[in-house]
């Protein structure tokens, strides 16, 4: 391990030596080996990542050639680290030159960068699969030594992993002596990131694990309030929190999703009487806002910012003391993840405060705060081999030459995430790149790939390696409009809408809810919705005090399977509750006194009468997107067995289901048996029978379509015009369904829906688990554990399936109207 | 168990279809609109290759409505072929199911905007429109002369309710006593908000009946959002 003096000498001046995890990276790099850097922030790891660059190319001096890619999860984050870097480099004087690649670096730039390449790139994985699909690519890359994947935890369980490990195995062919440096946060399974990070079947990159830092000092509000039975809001919490804040110099309030901002921000800024600086940072609003709230906390002059996950990863924006985290975190390393960005030094605690915003998120918060303190991990596996990114992959590969099948199956399977993929469905994705895949061949005269004399494959025409430009990436977004402030003028008693200055966007579903008059919270404001025009949603500001916002998106971030089994250990164990508050303690107890407590390893089933109808609550504990499921599942199998269900709400923690006849009565006489009703064969036929017709597939759907390539998100000059040209991808997929069930897009989405929206693995593995261990009680009335759930009826929509039912019934009160007249 | 609705126009009644055609029962016509064959493949040209199934799909459901009201006469209002170059793409077996169709069915094809002229070799009578009795058959709806009444297609109207906190959108058939546009028949084609400007001026007190999954529900014009 060798550090070229002049490093030696920079370090001495600041008084500081080299850390022992840089050193370790440093010399696993001079034995041109990759390796895996695992370290909390704040521990030097960026640095750690660059020495041996730094190092190298001042040893051997610039080659004219990229020397190092950096790639870094956001586009923002790239920009700051470039900056970051400059200012060593220029202090050490190094003969180094960095420069950034973006989605918004211009043209002029690229071409140069393809002229005289820097030493360093510092870029993003999209932009490294424009670049391997450059015809030039080979030219370029020719010289590199080194790849650094920062926040390599945070990309690797999603698409963008998926595709970045694809990219990373075109960069082997091209420079085969390149090494690879990953740098990621504490993982629940650091094996499986030493195997991602080199090729398949070779030995997993070796470990370096930086100091742990100082143990976080996590509280949970210890609220005088009552804590709520139901919902999200946390808004009894706001005084207490506020106080909070007054105590702290900066404090990040973190939520769950974007309407939770809105609606906490909005809180605060009526009880701010002492007119703090609060601001409020997520994913819709407009950019340049964004921008100016990071820049303000960066020169201290925000006391608070109420923020999604958006400030959940990269650099440091101000002193950050204080991370209270709304609602529950959902997950142990999540949590962990953002309590990090409070004292970003190592050696002092961050300081976090949980506000669980109802009962059994406090159970949720207790059992998160002590996997926090052990440092438990329960970061998602890698995710591997997906069907429509490869055919994006395949597009790409095109666009770069023409190439060979069977050598391009080798150089894909050499990734991590393809290791398993058979030559038979890598056949298949070639043919729906080619020709769409189908099995009526009407697209043979128009294929995309056309095999030439030599037997290799090349791209048809050059229009579509523009089209691939255009269209790449794994990140599909809900169709989003922009919202403007609209100003009003009356013209000849009319009223007259025009727009003005951009709040940021929202998704289209959410505005084709709303009728012109209606208010909603957007931008920390309560907006009248006036309408829409060409460019989007116009409104204005109202002085509505109770607006109407977005439905809790529940699903977004669904409950750890390790804190959900945290949660039932605890539920479990009445010695544990002593750590809880009062309130939720009583409540514990009341439900033993009641009904009952189930083990940790039993899943309770309670049935009751209430008004006329007979209600079954489970407890699987296993996230809204699995019960979701569950309650569609087992609503069929009620229907069969005549026991007349009438509609379903799950919630986090519990499912219930609601129904004619009475379920008690029936399971005391032997004719429903739970154990059959919640058998694991409910995944079978069911599952596909109700999943064809789901939105959530559809869904699943249109997002494989676009990644796939299928859909065109964007043509050259075309882009307000694409609504008219596409055609709907509900249609597709449901002629597609028809005509050829085993097509590659829909095996695609389904296993999208699978481990995604309808989280039929995890389901799975619930049913498994609760095999002969459910335990059932016969109530005469609602169970204070069912109390949460009950309360979700009505302020969730029943899942949006049977439209049918509703028309007849909107149609029905009209005759009933009718009738009335007569 | 659902009661079949009935369209009452100038005075004689038709009976909307849940696959989008309109049966008038007084004349034994099947009123099929806006079919667009072979919109799936049109954009074969510029690299977009979406399944190419939708013609089948379309004739198949044609079919089902064939053979459930057994027509005399099957009327085209439209927009049947999505292109000029339809005729050229079009599957060997979907054009023989065609051909079936009109040989079976005496056939006129109304020509549209998407097809002023409709291939020649596929059976059946192309003419720019057709009486009814006292009802004009067209592609685009007309300004209609005092005691006018008529059916088009051209617009595939899609209308949306609230009901208990949803907002449902549906194909849909909307009328008033004097004209019919009925929706569009295609499985790719997509449906245009019949509060919006193209149905401006064209309807007094109309009523919609929105396409369901399982049936056909009337819904009056204070109902549609």
């Amino acid at each position: 391990m060798s550090l070229p003096q002049r490093f030696l000498d920079w370090f001495g001046a600041r008084g500081w030596s080299p850390r022992a995890h840089q050193l370790a990276v440093l010399a696993h790099a001079q034995a041109r080996e990759s390796v895996l850097l695992i370290s909390p922030t704040g521990g030097g790891k960026t640095l750690a990542g660059f020495l041996p660059s730094l190092a190298e190319i001042t040893e051997r001096g610039s080659q004219g050639s990229i020397h190092t890619l950096y790639i870094s999860p956001l586009k923002a984050l790239a920009v700051d680290i470039a900056r970051n870097l400059e200012a060593p480099v220029a202090e050490m004087d190094l003969p180094v030159t960095i420069e950034t690649r973006t989605g918004d670096t211009p043209h002029s730039k690229r071409l140069r960068q393809r002229q005289r390449p820097p030493d360093i790139l510092i870029t993003t994985p999209e932009q490294v699969s424009l670049l391997v699909a450059d015809p030039h690519a080979a030219h370029m890359l020719k010289g590199l030594r080194t790849v650094i994947l920062d926040e390599l935890h945070s990309m690797v369980t999603s698409k963008r992993g998926v595709l970045l490990c694809l990219a990373l195995a075109r960069l082997q062919t091209h420079a085969p002596d390149a090494i690879r440096i990953g740098l990621s946060a504490t993982v629940a399974d650091p094996d499986a990131l030493r195997a991602w990070l080199v090729p398949s079947h070779s030995t997993p990159a070796p470990l370096v694990l930086g100091r742990p830092g100082a143990r976080p000092d996590i509280r949970i509000l210890a609220s005088v309030e009552r804590v709520p039975w139901s919902g999200h809001s946390a808004l009894y919490a706001i005084p207490e929190i506020y106080r909070e804040i007054g105590k702290a110099k900066l404090t990040l309030v973190f939520v769950n999703t974007r309407s939770q901002a809105e609606l906490v921000f909005q809180a605060l800024w009526e009880a701010n009487d002492d007119n703090l600086p609060i601001a409020l940072h997520h994913g819709s609003l407009d950019v340049a806002q964004r921008r100016k709230v990071e820049a303000a906390m960066g020169e201290g002059r925000l006391r608070a910012v109420v923020c999604t996950s958006t400030l959940e990863l990269g650099i440091d924006w101000g002193d950050v003391d204080l991370v209270v985290h709304v609602g529950a975190p959902k997950g142990s390393s999540r949590l962990l993840q953002r309590i990090g960005r409070s004292n970003h030094k190592l050696d002092l605690p961050s300081q976090a405060l949980l506000v669980p915003s109802n009962r059994f998120e406090v159970l949720e918060c207790q059992a998160a705060l002590q996997a926090a303190q052990e440092n438990a991990q329960d970061t998602e596996y890698p995710m591997v081999q997906k069907l429509d990114v490869l055919a994006q992959h395949i597009m790409g590969r095109a666009c770069a030459g023409p190439f060979f099948a069977d050598e391009f199956y080798a150089e894909v399977t050499s990734a991590w995430t393809y290791r398993n993929l058979t030559r038979e469905d890598f056949g298949k994705a070639i043919d729906f790149v080619a020709t769409g895949g189908y099995a009526l061949k009407a697209y043979e005269r128009y294929a995309k790939l056309k095999s030439q004399a030599d037997g290799s494959l090349r791209l048809s025409h050059p229009r579509l390696a523009m089209a691939y430009r255009l269209n790449m990436g794994t990140i599909v977004e809900d169709e989003m409009l922009k919202v403007r402030l609209a100003h009003v003028k009356r013209r000849l008693g009319k009223r007259v809408v025009t727009g003005g200055r951009v709040l940021g966007e929202v998704e289209e579903w959410f505005l084709s809810q709303l009728t012109v008059g209606t208010t909603f919270l957007f931008s920390g404001e309560v907006l009248r919705f006036e309408g829409l025009d060409e460019f989007g949603a116009l409104a204005t500001r109202s002085n509505d005090r109770e607006p109407m916002v977005p439905s809790y998106q529940g699903g977004k971030f669904p409950l750890s399977t390790y804190l959900a089994s945290r949660v039932r250990d605890l539920l479990s164990n009445p010695e544990a509750w002593n750590d809880l508050p009062t309130q939720v303690r009583n409540w514990l107890s009341l439900q033993r006194f009641r009904s009952v407590v189930p083990k940790a390893s039993q899943m309770l089933v309670e049935t009751f009468p209430r008004a006329d109808k007979h209600y079954m609550v489970c407890y699987p504990f296993e996230g809204r997107l699995a019960h979701q499921t569950l309650g569609m599942l087992l609503t069929r199998r009620l229907e069969r067995a005549g026991l007349q269900p009438l509609g379903f709400v799950a919630s986090e923690y519990a499912l219930v289901i609601w129904m004619v006849r009475d379920i008690s009565l029936l399971i005391a006489a032997g004719r429903l048996s739970l154990d059959r009703l919640f058998d694991q064969d409910m995944l079978g036929d069911d599952l596909d029978a109700w999943l064809a017709k789901s939105s959530l597939m559809k869904r699943t759907f249109r997002n494989a379509a676009i990644i796939a390539g299928l859909i065109e998100r964007r043509q050259p000059g075309k882009e307000k015009t694409m609504r008219q040209m596409t055609v709907n991808t509900d249609l597709i997929y449901d002629v597609l369904r028809t005509h050829q069930p085993d097509h590659i897009l829909l095996r695609a989405a389904w296993d999208d829906a699978a481990e995604g929206l309808i989280d039929a693995w995890r389901l799975g593995a619930m049913l498994k688990r609760i095999r002969g261990q459910i335990l059932h009680r016969a109530l005469d009335t609602v169970s204070p554990l069912a109390v949460p759930v009950l309360l979700e009826i009505g302020r969730e929509s029943v899942s949006g399936e049977g439209h049918d039912a509703l028309l007849a019934e909107a149609a029905n009160d009209l005759i009933d109207e009718a009738m009335r007249l007569v | 168990m659902s009661r079949s609705q009935r369209i009452a126009v100038a005075g004689l009644d038709f009976i909307p279809d849940l696959s989008g055609a309109l049966f008038a029962p007084d004349f034994g016509a099947l009123l099929v609109a806006d079919l667009h064959l072979e919109k799936g493949t049109s954009l074969a040209r510029r690299g977009v290759h979406l399944p190419p199934y939708d013609t089948r799909e379309s004739l198949n459901q044609l079919r089902a409505v064939i053979d459930a009201t057994r027509p005399q006469r099957l009327i085209f209002l439209g927009d049947s072929f999505h292109d000029g170059a339809a005729r050229e793409r079009i599957d060997a077996e979907d054009l023989a199911t065609l051909r079936r169709i009109t040989a079976e069915v005496e056939t006129l094809w109304i020509t549209g905007n998407h097809d002023p002229k409709p291939p020649e070799d596929i059976g059946g009578r192309i003419l720019s429109e057709v009486t009814l009795g006292p009802v004009s058959l067209r592609h685009e709806p007309k300004p209609l002369a005092e005691g006018e009444a008529e059916i088009a297609g051209h617009l595939h109207p899609a209308a949306a309710i609230h009901a208990r906190g949803h907002r449902i959108r549906c194909r849909c058939f909307i009328a008033d006593e004097r004209r019919v546009i009925m929706p569009a028949f295609g499985s790719y084609t997509g449906a245009l908000n019949v509060r919006s400007d193209a149905f401006a001026g064209l309807f007094g007190e109309f009523s919609v009946w929105m396409i369901g999954a399982k049936a056909i529900h009337r819904f009056p014009a204070a109902k549609v959002r």
